[in-house]
């Protein structure tokens, strides 16, 4: 009859106190995130300005795990931002033209002279001027392809080389442009976390999102075109050689060349050699800092192999004018006065003080690889996150009030015991959610409500069935138990399907809609386990006690 | 003395009348359908893009002074509501504000943002944006199609279980119910024309999962009578089953409707689209686990030659206990 083994009562019951054990932080939230905070701090080697009390708030022993709220509640930022890989296929194949040139060159006794012709932004077309000798031209460019760097490109090379005519036709192979877009994410990623590390939020989430998208929210920041002012910007450094300047930014510049607009000076044009002399990618310091009329300047240095190129350029090129571009703008195009060994110097422009910072930042964290397009952006203010927060607590409170009493009149003793369960049950989500590290949404509130809608529903299900067995079973006992195995069934097929609803949802949706089917999913686990398991036991050790004759349900 | 809303031991008759209830249910779909092909659904801009301003102020909002100070910056088809909500203070006045995407951009850019804030704060001082979101055209495209292949996958999940666990009868009477709470939810939302972003999807499926719930509770039941009762009819069976969890049905329904009214009342408006959709699911769900699923059912018929065993309720599940 009514009997459930010892170390199951332990259990059942170990299993609740735990959960609510973990979710009691939350109770006092503001206090041990406060306290949190203070730790964290005091780990990365921080100490005073009462770090110590601060930490001291929640003790160090006790769980300290809290649901993250998720940015509807806390407000801040969220972009979802795409990164322009086919960018960098251009950059790869125009950076490829000084190597392809000076290799040719040195055979133009045999290949005769070589000429760039115009061609897509992916590809470079060289003419030779002895089409008889074309294949011995196109083998030497063969020779300069690499096997790609991927493990599913492994075995290609890097470049196609095609002949049409007496032209040459190089651009990247597929496997190379899968492998460069997978490079460029990644990258994009990193530099992105970088930027926002310098700035020093909390608990950013920086997530690739699908093949070339990165997902992006910053809790409590102003607004998302201050979180794009930050890692929008690409800050990609390069210096060119001048070629010439002139205001007509339609004129023909020359194979190899480009026309790239002034900062500054609007109408301003400069033909600069494509190929740059030196990239952003290999400075290794950016500081903010004034020139000699004290305006402010960024100063940057060099890594070993920048600051030999750019040395062994400037001696060989006293008196032309380079280009200094950042992101396809000419920032400024000072005249080589002497060989600039040490590999600094020093960029000026007409910077602001605050420009000029942050120049600095974003070229000490990294230029991204490639441009970002936005395409998702929302700013939640947060004051609207905690007004939904005290709503939905508002809301909880009065629906939990009402299906207490409503449990409580239609079904006495019982209802109080289902009541018990869905006190639980609810801690037990928070328990949940705080040790898995879940987010809370304002979905997810909704959620909960919900939950404590439906929680009652097996309870209501075993009660309703004990109600019919008393009509034929013998006694209370006979009863109980066999409204709960006969309720079992529909329980869980009820539950699973709807289970599985939850975790459809959670793998397709994102965001707010995800954090919904946490909460609603998590609520189904734990609010059967509370019906089969805790009712029971409190319904059985009630038996025990008192042992009535009749019941009623 | 306890609380029944449903009186003890009922023996209404479900199935007087089936092709009645069948058709009423089937013309209020006609009519969602209509709806939806003539209005169609009022798009967030979750699904068609564009950008979404609320702003605050202390001072009573006057729509037309909102719409004639933007004219000027020429952003297309733009929508001003005023929202009222019970938490709000007494000089808290709040509008959403819809900018539809703009031609050749993926998202609104900030310029936008700043005009429209300069603007507004010609009309009033005060005002502040307390929550700005802006999706693509690209973004709202996919986020479509993903909706769509969640709904359909969490109903062919969910055919698959039934059947798995029921019969083919059985899967087929659920989906029907689900189609039905579907289809009448967007009806619904097109011809309330209440907007219908990405919550509402969270909530349709969740129509879904709640309709289920309570179509497998009387079908688990049907199941049982079935044995239990051979020489029964189908239609007998039928009653008897929805009869019997009749009670069950109704404090389900009114607990979850009570936990969600509460929200509906008081968990502000940026959710109260989204339950109310829940709402009116619990209400159609309960409808159609009965007049839809059940009715499906009886004109499809079932197998009667229960070849299994039944002496455990004809469950695996049934010798689990605590």
């Amino acid at each position: 009859m009514l009997q459930i083994d010892l170390w199951k009562r332990v259990l059942i019951w170990a299993v609740c106190a735990f959960g609510l054990l973990m979710a009691m932080p939350n109770a006092f939230y503001e206090r041990v995130e406060a306290s949190n905070d203070a730790v964290a701090e005091i780990e990365l080697g921080y100490t005073g300005n009462g770090l110590e009390e601060q930490a001291a708030m929640w003790p160090s022993w006790a769980p300290s795990s809290l649901v993250n709220l998720g940015l509807d509640l806390r407000g801040g930022a969220h972009l979802l931002a795409e990164v322009q890989v086919a960018d960098v296929y251009e950059a790869r194949i125009t950076s490829m033209w000084p190597e392809i040139r000076d290799m040719l060159r040195e055979e133009r006794a045999t290949i005769g002279t070589i000429r760039l012709q115009p061609s897509e932004r992916d590809e470079l077309r060289v003419k030779i001027s002895k089409p008889e000798q074309i294949d011995r031209a196109a083998s030497l460019v063969r020779g300069l392809a690499r096997p790609v760097v991927s493990l599913t490109g492994a075995g290609q090379s890097d470049i196609n080389v095609s002949v049409e005519g007496a032209t040459i036709v190089v651009n990247l192979s597929e496997a190379e442009k899968l492998a460069t877009d997978e490079r460029t994410v990644q990258q994009a990623l990193e530099i992105i976390r970088r930027r926002i590390d310098e700035v020093g939020t909390r608990e950013p989430t920086i997530q690739r999102q699908g093949a070339d998208r990165i997902l992006i929210q910053v809790p409590g920041i102003g607004s998302a075109a201050e979180l794009k002012d930050i890692i929008g910007t690409t800050a990609q450094l390069t210096f060119h050689p001048v070629i010439g300047r002139g205001t007509n930014k339609d004129a023909n510049p020359g194979a190899g060349n480009e026309i790239l607009p002034s900062l500054d000076e609007e109408g301003l044009y400069y033909t600069v050699e494509s190929a740059p002399v030196v990239t952003g990618e290999e400075l290794v310091d950016a500081q903010p800092a004034f020139d000699q009329n004290n305006t402010p300047a960024v100063s940057f240095r060099f890594n070993p192999t920048g600051a030999r190129k750019f040395g062994n350029y400037t001696a060989e090129n006293i008196g032309s004018p380079f280009a200094i571009v950042l992101d396809g703008e000419v920032v400024s195009a000072p005249v080589i006065q002497a060989h600039i060994p040490g590999g600094s110097g020093i960029i000026t422009g007409r910077f602001s003080v605050e420009e000029s910072t942050n120049l600095a930042v974003l070229l000490r964290a990294g230029a991204l690889p490639a441009g970002l397009t936005f395409l998702e952006e929302r700013t939640i203010g947060p004051e609207l996150g905690q007004d939904s927060i005290d709503a939905g607590k508002i809301a909880c409170i009065v629906a939990f009030m009402g299906v207490l009493v409503f449990m409580f009149l239609s079904y006495g003793t019982f209802g109080l015991f289902a009541n018990i369960a869905l006190i639980l049950n609810v801690g037990l989500i928070f328990g949940l959610l705080s040790t898995i590290g879940a987010t809370l949404t304002l979905p997810g509130i909704a959620g909960i409500v919900l939950t404590i809608g439906m929680a009652v529903d097996a309870n209501v299900l075993v009660f309703e069935r004990i109600r019919e067995e008393l009509k034929t079973a013998k006694g209370p006992a006979r009863a109980i138990e066999l409204g709960y195995e006969k309720a079992l069934s529909a329980i869980l097929d009820a539950n699973i399907t709807t289970f599985i609803t939850a975790v459809i949802l959670f793998a397709v949706g994102s965001g707010p809609v995800r954090g919904f089917a946490i909460t609603l999913g998590l609520g189904i686990l734990t609010s059967v386990f509370t019906a089969i398991y805790v009712t029971r036991l409190i319904i059985v050790i009630w038996y025990e006690r008192r042992r009535p004759k009749t019941i009623e349900v | 003395m306890r609380l029944r809303l449903v009186p003890k031991d009922t023996k209404w008759d479900f199935f007087s009348r089936p092709l009645l209830w069948l058709g009423i249910s089937g013309l209020l779909m006609v009519l969602a359908l209509v709806s939806f092909s003539i209005q169609g659904l009022n798009f967030g801009i979750d699904f068609r893009g564009g950008t979404t301003i609320r702003t605050e102020s202390a001072q009573e909002v006057v729509v037309s002074d909102y719409r004639k100070a933007l004219i000027p910056l020429e952003l297309g088809d733009v929508t001003i509501t005023e929202v009222f909500d019970v938490n709000f203070e007494d000089n808290q006045y709040v509008t959403m504000i819809r900018i539809q995407a703009q031609e050749g951009q993926q998202s609104v850019t900030a310029d936008v943002v700043r005009n429209v804030e300069t603007a507004l704060k010609a009309v009033a001082p005060d005002i502040s944006f307390v929550s700005v979101e802006s999706v693509g055209p690209k973004v709202s495209g996919e986020l479509i199609q993903t909706a769509v292949i969640a709904v359909l996958l969490a109903i062919a999940a969910v055919l698959v279980y039934i059947w798995l666990r029921f019969e083919w009868q059985f899967a087929l009477g659920a989906v029907a119910a689900l189609v039905h709470d579907v289809v009448l939810t967007i009806g619904v939302f097109s011809e309330l024309q209440i907007r219908f972003d990405l919550a509402i999807i969270a909530a349709l499926l969740t129509i879904v999962g709640y309709s289920l719930n309570d179509t497998v509770v009387v079908f688990d039941r049907v199941r049982e009578n079935l044995r239990k009762f051979k020489k029964l009819d189908l239609k007998a069976v039928l009653n008897l089953s929805i009869n019997e969890t009749l009670s069950r049905t109704v404090m389900t329904s009114v607990t979850t409707l009570l936990a969600l009214i509460s929200l509906f009342v008081l968990g502000g408006d940026v959710i109260r689209g989204f339950v109310f959709a829940m709402i009116w699911g619990v209400i159609v769900g309960t409808y159609s686990s009965i007049f839809v699923a059940s009715a499906v059912l009886l004109k499809l018929g079932v197998k009667r030659d229960w070849s299994k065993p039944s002496n455990t309720g004809g469950n695996q599940f049934a010798n689990i206990d605590a």
